[in-house]
């Protein structure tokens, strides 16, 4: 790879800017594609293949304009923000990493949200409805509340639920749950709009240690962004 | 707050490649770009590997990574890029051992300095 365009890629990466890195097959031609300029000399046909699937995320070789080429899809990393700087937290965050995720914990509660409970992660202390209008879910970021407090989680799931957040899920039993559908009703959500949420919060593996709850929801999140049918655990 | 996501650093391949390219060593970039039937890396897997053969990433369950770096270190000299192809109907595949009987092709090149 031309050293030029490995430290344009590097900078687009670190800045989180999406682009594809377009390689010809013959081993002739290297290029950079941005969603609105181009790095290099390529055809139109070439370039409108490598924005198509920048925007779909798909990295692949395709024959253009009668040239083999690898196009290189590199979008920022999946987002997980976790709303509760709660113990289930201090696990889910390193599980995540580890999966890909870039992590965000939102918690207004200075007690919670100390950078001692939650080294190496960007800690958010406003108020949730604030934060999440500041971190604008997108079509690759996921939303997990874990406060258990209608005060933190209602306000994080009104941005989320207008959001193209990927995946949501709220902590919290059957009742608990229940009552929340009851109050997202009385602030105008519809039953599309709610059942987006996942309810109860992972999938159904028994969890009961913080630890254990965190796999349950990473499974849950990863099959959502999968497209995997998720199948109930026999009885 | 230091690095915001230090886990993440096992696959940040790309970031291997550049602090070793800062580093003076030889660089070579192994990237999965095309995959049939059961692959057990998808397209964009990248393994990344220097001159004394040091690799960090993957582009496969570890069946073909020896045959990849063999090819590495000719292209750090050459600096001609390589499209190499394994699969169960290759009798290179068997011999390296692609036993998930998957077909992959891994573009492999020179990380110039």
């Amino acid at each position: 790879m031309r050293a030029d365009i490995f430290s344009k890629l590097q900078t687009a990466r670190r800045s989180k800017t999406p682009v594809t890195l377009v390689d010809g097959l013959d081993g002739k031609t290297q290029a950079l594609v941005y969603a609105d300029k181009v790095d290099g000399d390529l055809s139109e046909a070439v370039v409108k293949e490598a924005r198509d699937r920048l925007r779909d995320n798909k990295s692949g070789v395709a024959e253009v304009s009668g040239d083999r080429w690898f196009f290189d899809c590199h979008n920022p990393p999946l987002r997980l923000i976790i709303v509760g700087a709660v113990h289930i937290t201090q696990t889910l965050v390193p599980m995540a990493s580890i999966a890909g995720y870039e992590v965000i914990v939102v918690d207004p509660r200075a007690s919670f949200a100390t950078a001692e409970r939650f080294p190496n992660v960007t800690l958010i202390d406003d108020w949730p409805d604030e934060a999440m209008e500041a971190l604008k879910p997108d079509s690759r970021t996921a939303v997990v509340t874990l406060t258990h407090d209608p005060k933190l989680d209602d306000p994080a799931l009104e941005i989320t639920l207008k959001s193209d957040a990927f995946y949501i899920t709220c902590l919290g039993s059957r009742r608990t749950h229940a009552k929340r559908v009851e109050r997202l009703k009385e602030m105008g959500f519809d039953d599309a709009a709610i059942g987006r949420i996942h309810a109860p919060a992972g999938l159904d593996i028994g969890a009961v240690s913080p630890a254990e709850i965190a796999i349950s929801v990473l499974a849950e999140l990863t099959a959502v962004l999968h497209a995997k049918p998720i199948v109930a655990a026999a009885a | 707050m230091t690095d915001p996501t230090p886990f993440a650093s096992i696959d940040d391949v790309l970031g291997t490649a550049e602090g070793w390219l800062s580093e003076g060593r030889k660089v070579a970039l192994a990237t999965v770009v095309k995959t049939w039937g059961s692959s057990p890396r998808p397209v964009g897997s990248r393994l990344v590997i220097d001159g004394d053969g040091a690799m960090v990433g993957s582009v496969s369950g570890g069946c073909i990574e020896g045959a990849v770096i063999k090819e590495a270190f000719e292209i750090m000299q050459s600096g001609d890029p390589r499209l190499m192809e394994f699969g169960v109907s290759d009798e290179q595949a068997w011999d390296v051992g692609l036993a998930c009987g998957g077909n992959v092709q891994v573009w492999v090149e020179r990380m110039e300095a």
